[in-house]
């Protein structure tokens, strides 16, 4: 991990609350706790991987890193500089350093686009090129991705599933950028195209001296490509560590129970399932002390009362949670 | 040798390019056209746009020169197969001229009330702090009966076919912004926009450059639905006074200066009439069809 010890990016005690508003005057009567207090720091060239179950806020973390989320609470530094809660025009010259990949490759490509017209748009956006060049630079960017020059003609309904990721990639790498936020990028996917992208991934990071954000809820996915994992829950962190580390050794009861969950192929070596009880309670009505407690096989007077502490055990892995 | 090369690459992307843009329009026509109605529909409305076109040469007298000799000549009269009213003007003439009338108000309202209520729809859709505020300033719009409104600002403007224009288009904005607006509602929570927006794409290019183009299906129906409800209302109003003044030939007109020959010379309001109908009937029908012939869920491919 020595070639990882520059921050990119430095996430400190980040909120994002959504109001529910409801009556006449749209009070605000609660808030949906989406991202709860989430401190990491993600360095340069790595791969963070960041898992949980649906609904736990991952997802939201990272449109609110990209400024897509305006930020409730905390702040967010890239490259040493503050841009939580900065404007979308204060925004617009990190918008260049920061991309996204979308989930689902059929909506995020507009359907009455040519796929040249819309690589293009990053490039009228953030560059002077003049057209010829432009032009250039999407044919360039289609080869790189694994495409053809001439798909740069074609509607995004001519293409299939892996393609259309393809696009999105490209579209994401188009300005050079050093953070990239994949946002369930491989999920919508079948297996074998999965490998495909993840592999262009890779050849994409190597090259471009990439940083991933890799939000996804396959721990398998996750497992292969990152070199240090995330677990939230219910917005909050959860667990912290090197890949490796964190999937021989799970200190968290709720890290311990999402590892189970994962198909084993090996026969005759059975491992004993945790099984989770209960809901994901609901994120308006937010648990007080830790906010596993109520579904935590471990839990106890102290966790329903004192929420627990984002501490490091050993070098590289933090954990909260009271019992560890 | 390379500079030929791209050039013939050039002319292939070009005819890829007509393919497509002509691949779109071409299946929703084709589909337009398996629509027996809408296609007559479509008849009518070119008929009209031919006689409009070319008015000078379709009529045979001048519209407005009155001849006493021939006053109230019945269907079929020689020189006048549609007759002549009490002016002894030529009601085929008049008809062939008031097209034109009814084409050009119908357009010119129903352009501006588009530009109004894509303008609005498009704000009020996308700013959610606008929103409030727009759509209560539509709802306004909306509690005043149409024909109310339209007479409400023809008194306050004046009468002339220009006013009317106004007044008409005033009273399509309402209806087109919140169509717009349920549109914009729906497209903007697309992936694709945001996707743009971490693209750092600016809020106008989002708007004109992603989200209209993909509201153009619900305003080209309702632009054409439109058009059946302006010329009605247009010849409503000239019927009123409030309209075209005399001696115009607008058709609203004519039924208004045939209603007191109505027993001695009955084509004078039927044959207007009937111009009215086809014309409305053929708007409506072809604006059915556009709605069917648009919808995404009869398209497999898209």
């Amino acid at each position: 991990m020595s070639l990882h010890t520059k921050p990119i990016l430095e996430v400190d005690q980040v909120k994002k609350y959504f109001p529910i508003k409801s009556g006449f005057l749209k009070r605000t009567v609660a808030n949906v706790q989406a991202v709860e207090n989430v401190s990491v720091d993600v360095m340069e060239g790595e791969t963070l991987g960041i898992v949980g179950e649906s609904g736990c806020g991952k997802s939201t973390f990272g449109r609110t890193i990209l400024g897509l989320e305006s930020l409730t609470d905390g702040s967010i530094k890239f490259r040493g500089e503050e841009i939580g809660g900065l404007s979308d025009r204060q925004l617009k010259k990190y918008k260049k350093e920061m991309q996204m990949i979308f989930q689902d490759p059929y909506a995020s490509l507009n359907p009455r686009r040519r796929i040249g017209d819309a690589l293009e748009e990053a490039f009228i956006i953030h560059t002077n090129l003049r057209k010829t060049e432009r032009k250039q630079r999407v044919k360039e960017l289609l080869v790189e991705v694994g495409l053809k020059e001439e798909h740069a003609e074609r509607y995004p309904h001519e293409f299939s599933g892996g393609q259309r990721q393809r696009i999105g990639i490209a579209r994401a790498v188009s300005l050079n950028p050093s953070l990239i936020v994949c946002d369930e990028a491989v999920s919508a996917l079948d297996v074998s195209v999965q490998a495909q992208i993840i592999q262009l991934l890779k050849e994409l990071q190597q090259s471009h001296q990439l940083t991933y954000l890799f939000i996804s809820h396959d721990l398998g996915v996750v497992k292969h490509i990152s070199d240090r994992v995330l677990v939230m829950y219910l917005g909050a962190t959860a667990e912290l560590a090197p890949a490796g580390q964190l999937f021989s050794n799970p200190l968290h009861p709720y890290t311990q129970a999402l590892l189970s969950a994962i198909p084993r192929p090996v026969v005759g070596r059975k491992k004993e399932r945790i099984r989770l009880k209960g809901e994901l309670p609901n994120a308006s009505n937010y648990p007080s002390g830790c906010p596993f407690h109520t579904r935590c096989p471990l839990a106890h007077e102290r966790c329903r009362q004192e929420k627990p502490v984002w501490r490091e055990v050993e070098k590289g892995h933090f954990v909260a949670c009271h019992e560890v | 040798m390379a500079g030929s090369s791209t050039l013939a690459r050039q002319q292939v992307d070009a005819q890829n390019n007509q393919r497509k843009k002509e691949k779109m329009v071409v299946k929703t026509m084709k589909r337009l056209i398996k629509n027996k109605l809408a296609l007559f529909g479509l008849i009518i409305i070119f008929v009209q746009i031919i006689l409009a076109l070319f008015a000078p040469w379709f009529a045979a007298y001048d519209p407005i020169k009155q001849d006493l000799t021939n006053a109230e000549l019945g269907i079929g009269a020689e020189g006048h197969w549609l007759g002549t009213d009490n002016y002894g003007r030529d009601v085929w003439s008049r008809l062939v001229f008031g097209a034109r009338i009814s084409l050009l108000v119908g357009i010119g309202s129903v352009g501006l009330g588009l530009i109004g209520g894509i303008t609005l729809g498009l704000i009020s859709g996308y700013f959610k702090k606008l929103d409030g505020i727009i759509m209560r300033f539509v709802d306004l719009l909306f509690a005043f009966p149409g024909i109310l409104l339209a007479m409400l600002i023809i008194a306050m403007l004046g009468t002339s076919l220009v006013n009317v224009v106004i007044a008409i288009s005033i009273w399509s904005i309402p209806t087109c912004a919140r169509i717009v607006r349920g549109s914009v509602l729906s497209i903007k929570k697309q992936e694709y926009i945001m996707a743009m927006k971490s693209l750092g794409a600016g809020n106008l290019r989002i708007l004109v450059k992603h989200i209209l183009p993909n509201c153009t299906a619900p305003i080209i129906v309702f632009a054409t639905m439109r058009m059946a409800t302006a010329i009605l209302s247009t010849a409503a109003l000239s019927f009123l006074g409030l309209g075209a003044q005399p001696p115009t030939a607008e058709w609203g007109a004519m039924i208004a200066a045939g209603q007191d020959y109505m027993f001695t010379s009955p084509h004078l309001t039927i044959v207007p009439g009937i111009a009215i109908m086809l014309v409305v009937f053929a708007f409506n029908v072809v604006g059915d069809g556009l709605r069917d012939a648009l919808d995404p869920n009869m398209d497999l491919d898209y």
